[in-house]
């Protein structure tokens, strides 16, 4: 695709002027790196504040038609507890398949609109497939209303706290996974806090044509800098979070992905839900392959695609994610192997440019999370 | 004498003895650094031929034998410390060297000055 047919996101112009380093991703011309380099990115993210243009994922509201819960309906096909959540509330959830197969992961928020309208956040590669299975499945139902006079900002890190709520000081109150409207610089905007990093953060929905003003606003703060789609990977990677047509597809279950958690405890007693009846079942009796964290123990990365092989050289599985995990300074990967090599600790061999290398299964995250949940004292 | 392949190899020519390592231009494109694998002493490599690889946090690429010959000697600080090849391409950051086995595949490639024009060509 040349760069003519490329979608651009209301800060296209902010990035190029930073020196982002633009290219191709899902359609739009993203900054993958700024100046600064992948690394320095990444390990300012973890120490201070990044930001991240996410616009070209896509945002939506799903309403209801006929005054039921939408809620209620998109359970039929995420196996999340939706119904039960309160205005402000929000839940990482699944798209399932009739085969019970991954076709996304997907944030769902309850506004505060009082017919229960749900905000949505889904994978950019996946949001025009995402929005068709909606509606083909809930049409009758429920209604999907792309936001695409949206931008979605994402500001991470322990510093992300303080730079935002210097604008809005009731962003400190919300707790991790909590939604909130918020006039910021004059803008109504709305505000989650969440993010894919493994860090304590925020993103940021605002209108496209305030996007420039308010990031601008946001970099004036000297602990935050633009970040690219290249750190963006390796925080959600070293965070050990799954990265959609990667870590997880249409064939793969959330047993199999390793992403129960986002099975809801009294959905999986109904299991009410399409591809219940494998979900289920592998709830029950295992499955035959599972997603794991792998430690390589040399320096050598070993990317997507790299085949994973057991002790004795037969080869058993295959890297889904893999690089250089800059916060502990050496390679991370996920990967796919039999349930049998699934333990901690185990010892697996990756098949890089045709030699060896050890490695072991590992506990994921690779970085301790840091996300801010309310104490419960 | 230094010379340059279109593939951002520089190579330092003294004696029957080539140095090679990767150029500004390429470290500057690969990013971050942080893996650098090298061919074993002794190996004898064709002109062309993978003789190493980088990898940045992005992404891996190989470093081809510029000349035909034998690996003499490796630069084993990269293994321990990759960044010197962004911190210091033309100089501490030099991957290998070797004994010149024939010395005119040398002559079609560029000098500092060819180079310096092919890389603005690029860009």
């Amino acid at each position: 695709m040349s760069d003519e047919n490329l979608l651009k996101t209301p800060l296209y112009d902010l990035h190029v002027a930073a020196g982002g380093k633009m290219v191709p991703f899902a359609g739009y011309a993203m900054p993958v790196q700024y100046p600064l380099g992948i690394m320095k990115e990444h390990i300012h993210t973890r120490e201070k504040a990044g930001l991240f243009d996410v616009s070209h994922m896509g945002q939506c509201y799903i309403r209801s038609t006929q005054g039921a819960d939408p809620a209620k309906a998109l359970e039929k096909l995420m196996p999340g507890a939706l119904s039960s959540l309160l205005p402000g509330k929000m839940r990482y959830t699944l798209l399932l398949n009739d085969k019970g197969g991954i076709e996304d992961d997907l944030m769902v928020t309850r506004t505060f609109e009082p017919e229960g309208t749900l905000y949505v956040v889904v994978n950019a590669a996946c949001k025009a497939k995402d929005y068709a299975i909606i509606e083909e499945k809930l049409g009758a139902q429920i209604v999907v209303e792309p936001l695409d006079d949206r931008a979605l900002l994402a500001l991470q890190g322990p510093a992300a706290e303080s730079v935002l709520a210097a604008l809005a000081p009731e962003v400190a109150d919300l707790s991790f996974m909590e939604a909130t409207m918020v006039t910021l610089e004059g803008v109504v905007c709305w505000v989650s806090r969440s993010g894919y990093t493994g860090e304590d953060g925020y993103e940021i929905s605002v209108p496209s044509e305030e996007a420039r003003a308010f990031a601008e606003r946001l970099l004036q703060n000297e602990a935050v800098e633009w970040i690219g789609l290249g750190a963006r990977d390796s925080l959600r990677l070293e965070a050990g979070l799954c990265l959609s047509g990667h870590d997880f597809n249409a064939d793969i279950s959330p047993v199999e992905a390793n992403v129960t958690f986002a099975l809801g405890k009294k959905r999986r007693e109904d299991g009410d839900f399409v591809g219940s009846e494998r979900i289920l079942n592998e709830l029950a009796n295992g499955t035959s392959k599972k997603l794991v964290g792998i430690q390589p123990e040399g320096r050598a990365p070993a990317r997507e695609g790299t085949e994973i092989a057991d002790a004795d050289g037969t080869i058993i599985g295959i890297v889904t994610s893999g690089g250089f995990g800059p916060t502990i300074g050496s390679p991370v990967a996920m990967g796919y192997v039999p349930a049998q090599y699934a333990t901690v600790g185990t010892t697996i061999s990756l098949m890089v440019r045709g030699k060896a290398l050890p490695a072991k299964v590992s506990k994921t995250p690779f970085v301790q999370q840091r996300y801010k949940r309310k104490s419960i004292a | 004498m230094l010379k340059y392949t279109e593939d951002h190899e520089w190579i330092l020519v003294e004696g029957d003895t080539a140095t090679i390592g990767i150029t500004d231009h390429a470290q500057s494109a690969l990013g971050d650094i942080v893996f650098v694998e090298l061919p074993e002493i002794g190996v004898s490599f064709s002109k062309g031929d993978d003789a190493a690889v980088v990898e940045s946090v992005k992404a891996a690429s190989e470093v081809y034998a510029p000349i035909s010959g034998d690996i003499l000697e490796v630069n084993t600080d990269l293994e321990a410390d990759p960044a010197i090849v962004n911190s210091s391409p033309m100089d501490d950051g030099w991957f290998f060297k070797m004994k010149i086995a024939d010395s005119s595949e040398l002559d079609d490639m560029m000098d500092e000055a060819g180079y310096g024009e092919y890389v603005a060509g690029l860009e």
